[in-house]
């Protein structure tokens, strides 16, 4: 049973002309869930989220939105909003005429669409740049303006392109919190697309990870980093090494990785490269066969037995931590 | 200051060739203008008889009213083919060798000259003509159509087919540059291909609309050429009244004429102008 405004993916695929954009993917997205889509350029997330938004045609298979078919009918009908990469404001309008664009193209009147749309801008906290037109705005500005307008029309779910990617790195932290508050604020399904693993663990309740055109993994976000599928998504995620060992491949987190006396630990490796990082330090190590291996040690345990380059280290891992994934 | 005169320097070459092509004549012009004039000679004076006998006389507002109406009959006739023209070009010509080659087959015509293209109208709109032939054996019509040439009908034809480039380019160019995003955000809130069109592409072509009318009014307000080939001579603009009397040697009439038609046309550009701030949209 589907429930209201669960979205669910049915077999989507995107074919242009030869090539597979999107294959043949399944997924149910739970309502009121922050999705993030994650995955390297070119790997099928902007496609399959441009085809929930209606903006790309459907090739195969079938999206529906609380147990409606919305694989063909136009964007606006479908329940979705969405924001894009570069935020795509219209430059003639004013803030409030952009948010309440929706609403003048449904042929609402002017004082009710201004009033709604000022109680957008309440939310965005863009009150008092009302008036003013999209190129006089700053790039976190702009992205509020661009959500209010997304979501003045109430979709069940909030399609969100990359929409941090424009900002600067200090703001993209404040917006992603402001994201969040607001999903959970309006209880809508928020599915957002990004390459940034950060900005993922960050955000989401719930990770896709995509690749190749297919579904890699899709799980709960600490279900996600913590035992990765394969070796794809533990490299991707970040924070883990992949070693290839003679009973197959296994997925490590470099923070459970424990750095010992040469010969006594698992494996011996020798020290390629120290990085200082603030709170820790990696340590990287080359190991049997040419794997290099990163161990994140805190960086006051790092001080007690310093490493130099070229040095030779035993590497130990606890059986627990160890998660066995496919190539 | 030294900066200064380097930028100087750098702006006298434009300066000066505009100074002595487009200034100095004009100022020519208007000095002419209130020169005096016999039946055999013309004098310096300093004397108002050309602009009073041009407000005095009833032809010159005809010969007017004639020049504005063909300006704007033509600028609503290019706009809406120019528009539509350039609308296909950039939104439904989707790869750009697409775009590059039917645009460069728009340019095709003006590889040949504005008179041949405007003489080669004759043979097909004639009394016995290629129209008026084919209507005939279609048995649309009995008699010829006497209103194909030498008539307003013809003159803005012409006008039409020599202008309409001028008017796809500039607002071609517009379009190019709307980011193709802000179709799809308008498609997303819900707008009809209709309602794109009025709420958002229009409002972002107004700048290159602009560009294109100021370029279609000032050239059908000057022309005297087409005018006279294509009316044959039955119709009058102000570009006529001009070499008329150019063609008598009445040199500061003419001057006079010239006088008041950069003047109107200036006081269109300028209300044009107040419509659009062509410069911050640039």
């Amino acid at each position: 049973m589907t429930r209201n405004s669960d979205l669910e993916l049915i077999a989507l695929t995107k074919r242009y002309g030869e090539t597979v954009a999107v294959d043949s993917i399944a997924h149910r997205f739970k309502a009121g869930v922050y999705a993030c889509m994650l995955g390297p350029s070119g790997c099928g997330k902007s496609s399959t989220l441009r085809m929930i938004a209606g903006h790309e045609t459907v090739s195969d298979g079938s999206i529906v939105l609380g147990r409606r078919d919305v694989s063909h009918l136009p964007p606006a009908k479908r329940g979705t909003a969405m924001m894009f990469q570069n935020y795509a404001l219209f430059p003639h309008l004013t803030v409030q005429d952009n948010v309440a664009f929706s609403l003048r193209m449904a042929g609402i009147d002017k004082p009710e669409r201004h009033k709604r749309a000022d109680e957008m801008l309440e939310l965005v906290e863009l009150t008092a740049l009302a008036q003013r037109k999209p190129d006089q705005l700053s790039g976190g500005q702009k992205q509020r303006v661009a959500l209010a307008r997304a979501l003045i029309t109430r979709p069940q779910v909030l399609l969100l392109d990359e929409p941090l990617s424009a900002l600067d790195p200090f703001l993209r932290i404040r917006m992603r919190a402001e994201l969040k508050r607001l999903q959970r604020e309006l209880g809508i399904s928020f599915i957002h697309v990004t390459h940034g693993q950060d900005e993922a663990l960050a955000l989401a309740d719930e990770i896709i990870v995509m690749n190749n055109a297919k579904i890699e993994q899709a799980g709960p976000v600490r279900e996600v980093f913590n035992t990765p599928k394969t070796a794809f998504v533990a490299r991707f995620m970040g924070g883990h090494n992949v070693l290839n060992l003679p009973q197959g491949h296994i997925a490590l987190r470099s923070d459970e990785m424990i750095v010992t006396a040469p010969s006594a630990g698992r494996i011996d490796g020798r020290v390629v490269g120290v990085e200082y990082q603030g709170t820790h330090v990696a340590l990287t190590a080359e190991v049997a066969g040419g794997q290099e291996v990163t161990a994140l040690m805190p960086d006051a345990d790092y001080l007690k037995t310093p490493k130099d380059p070229g040095e030779v280290i035993g590497l130990h891992w606890d059986d627990r931590v160890a998660h066995p994934v496919s190539a | 200051m030294t900066k200064q005169i380097t930028a100087w320097i750098q702006a006298a070459p434009m300066a000066l060739v505009l100074l002595a092509f487009l200034v100095a004549p004009i100022v020519m012009i208007v000095i002419v203008s209130f020169w005096g004039a016999t039946e055999y000679s013309i004098y310096p004076a300093f004397q108002f008889d050309n602009y009073q006998f041009l407000f005095g006389s009833p032809v010159t507002y005809t010969v007017f009213f004639n020049t504005l109406k063909y300006a704007l009959i033509t600028w609503a006739l290019t706009l809406g083919i120019g528009f539509t023209v350039a609308y296909f070009l950039a939104f439904e010509v989707r790869s750009l060798k697409w775009q590059i080659a039917l645009f460069l087959i728009c340019t095709i015509p003006f590889w040949t000259s504005n008179i041949i293209r405007m003489i080669s109208w004759i043979p097909f709109l004639g009394r016995n003509g290629l129209a008026n032939s084919t209507l005939i054996s279609w048995g649309v019509i009995d008699a010829p159509l006497e209103w194909l040439l030498f008539s307003d009908f013809s003159v803005i034809l012409a006008f039409v087919h020599l202008y309409t480039l001028f008017m796809v380019v500039p607002i071609f160019n517009s379009m190019m540059r709307i980011d193709g995003s802000l179709i799809e955000a308008a498609k997303d809130g819900g707008a009809t291909a209709w309602q794109t069109l009025c709420h958002v592409i229009i409002p972002l072509c107004k700048p290159g609309i602009m560009i294109g009318t100021i370029f279609v009014t000032t050239l059908v307000m000057g022309d005297f050429i087409t005018v006279r080939f294509m009316s044959g001579s039955q119709r009058a603009n102000v570009g006529r009244l001009i070499s008329n009397d150019i063609s008598l040697l009445q040199y500061p009439s003419a001057s006079a004429t010239a006088v008041v038609l950069l003047v109107t046309v200036l006081i269109v550009i300028g209300l044009l102008l107040r419509l659009v701030d062509i410069r911050k949209e640039l």
